[in-house]
């Protein structure tokens, strides 16, 4: 389902002397449908910067990367636009959103953009948002003003509105409390269950331990760092 | 799919001072497509090549008519061209004032559009202006007013309401928020993220604010200098700017 083949990617810092940041170095990897797979790694291994790129949010310079039967580095912008719609979900570390739409039309938006009825998109929001313990005071407010545990709940709802055939996930668990982070969880294992290929970043060792099959260490693909072990490997790069 | 514009090596000059050059991309319908770049880099120039109010020195500017198929707008007869800005074509100027008649009252400004395109019956007209603007949240009680009497953010909605009335299938806008405070462009940005989803509008917004693409535009084009340094996906674009002046722009903006 998602099918990642001699992927890599660097930064160029064309106002920094044109630094080059060598992020990812070849990797390939295939999740199949119901399967979840952890990217794993140190802090700035390039786990997000991964994800970003098979979102389409970074480019990626070498390598393809299958969504369905799209290829994400060489699609056009509307045919990322349409998978990213139907097919592809992602759940950022970060809410954005349009201010003053109440949180309720932000989570069902996903289902509007796809034409569900706004009844229809509206009962699915509400579901959503009682199962992740949302205060219904809350609902006709603007998210922009809620706490950071809020905020990512209401980012979880909105990323789950869709019923998406793969998905992305970006330390969904982080910030949460125990009883809310059980509901993300289950709403992992439900995605699997429906045939869901999922990526997920976890720093949350027993969270990453229930719901993944597999872990890629993505150290193992940053050039100067060597799996598992950060200290070796950096003293080439001090030359640039 | 076809593309409802086609914009295929336009070019513009002032003299020998370069307004926009070699300019392509396609739009598809749907599509909302931004373009940022300094001030000075052509984003106006473009905009008025493509929306028909100047003439480009070279390229073609093709959009897919509703009668007779992809046409190259510069090259039609100026009465195609101004029949196209009165059905299928909006244009949102920054300055309210530029898009409105400010003479006539909020309903006449409406309605106006309506008549143009051939409706006749006062009762219809004056029914879909008053529908019109309580969709751009404007009380109906207004409805005899003059623009004057409007607050800036209140004749930008008007504004809007006047262009999208007789049902537009792409819609021009240059620095549609520019000169509103912020909460005043929250709501008009809210506003014109629904009528582009309900209405399935395609459109072309010039702007220099990064946060205001982000939230509406699909696409984003980046201009310096008259040319197009880069384009892609919007939040592509913003997060990993591939060229120099990109990465500038972006950089230089606290976060979006
Ligand atoms: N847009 C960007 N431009 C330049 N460099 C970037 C960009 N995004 C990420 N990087 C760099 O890529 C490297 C990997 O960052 P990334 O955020 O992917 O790490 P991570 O593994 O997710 O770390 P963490 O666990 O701390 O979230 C870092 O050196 C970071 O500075
Ligand atoms: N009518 C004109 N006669 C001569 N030069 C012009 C004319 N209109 C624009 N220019 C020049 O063409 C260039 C592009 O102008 P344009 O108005 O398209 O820029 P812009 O990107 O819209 O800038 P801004 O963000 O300030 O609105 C500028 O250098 C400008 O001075
Ligand atoms: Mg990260
Ligand atoms: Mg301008």
């Amino acid at each position: 389902m998602i099918q990642l083949k001699d992927v890599s990617k660097t930064f160029t810092l064309h106002n920094q002397g044109s630094a080059v940041i060598e992020v990812i170095n070849d990797v390939s990897f295939d999740v199949a449908p119901g399967e979840c797979v952890a990217l794993t790694g140190a802090s700035g291994a390039g786990k997000s910067t991964l994800m970003r790129m098979i979102y389409g949010n970074y480019l990626t310079q070498a390598g393809t990367i299958r969504i369905g039967d799209v290829d994400i580095v060489r699609a056009e912008p509307r045919e990322i636009i349409a998978l990213r719609r139907e097919f592809l979900g992602y759940v950022s570390q970060f809410l954005r959103v349009v201010p003053r739409v109440p949180t309720l039309d932000v989570v069902a938006d996903p289902l509007r953009a796809l034409g569900v009825p706004a009844d229809q998109a509206q009962e699915r929001a509400r579901t959503l948002l009682a199962q992740l313990n949302i205060p219904e005071r809350l609902w006709s407010l603007s998210p922009t003003t809620f706490s950071g545990g809020e905020q990512q709940r209401v980012n979880i709802a909105r990323g789950f509105a869709h019923a998406y055939p793969t998905m992305l996930l970006d330390e969904p668990t982080a910030s949460l409390d125990a009883a809310n982070r059980e509901v993300v969880l289950s709403l992992i294992e439900e995605a699997k269950g429906r045939g869901a290929a999922i990526i997920g970043i976890f720093h949350d060792e027993a969270a990453r331990a229930r719901v993944c099959d597999r872990e890629i260490d993505v150290s193992a693909f940053t050039p100067g760092l060597s799996s598992s072990s950060e200290a070796v490997g950096q003293t080439q790069e001090t030359a640039a | 799919m076809r593309p409802l514009l086609s914009v295929q090596g336009v070019s513009k000059r002032y003299g020998a001072h370069i307004g926009c050059a070699d300019v392509s991309f396609d739009l598809y319908p749907g599509e909302v497509m931004g373009i940022v770049g300094e001030s000075g880099s052509g984003k106006s120039t473009l905009l008025n090549c493509m929306a028909g109010h100047i003439a480009p020195d070279a390229g073609k500017v093709i959009f897919d008519t509703r009668a007779d198929g992809p046409k190259d707008t510069v090259t039609m007869s100026e009465a195609q061209r101004r029949m196209l800005s009165r059905t299928d074509w909006a244009f949102v100027h920054q300055h309210a004032r530029d898009g409105l008649r400010m003479g006539v009252s909020a309903g006449g400004n409406v309605g106006e559009r309506l008549m143009a395109v051939g409706e006749r019956h006062y009762g219809d007209i004056r029914g879909k202006a008053t529908d019109w603007l309580e969709r751009v949240e404007i009380d109906a009680t207004r409805v005899d007013d003059r623009p004057t009497t409007f607050s800036g953010g209140m004749q930008q909605r008007l504004q809007i309401a006047r262009n999208l009335v007789t049902g537009p299938r792409l819609v021009f806008m240059d620095e549609p928020t520019g000169g509103l405070d912020v909460s005043v462009q929250a709501r008009l940005l809210d506003l014109l993220r629904g009528l582009v989803r309900d209405m399935g509008l395609s459109a072309i917004i010039v702007t220099h604010d990064l946060a205001v693409v982000r939230l509406l535009a699909d696409r984003l084009m980046v201009m310096k200098s008259g040319r197009v340094v880069e384009a892609g996906l919007t939040d592509q674009v913003l997060d990993d700017p591939q060229h120099a002046y990109s990465q500038l722009l972006v950089s230089s903006v606290l976060q979006v």
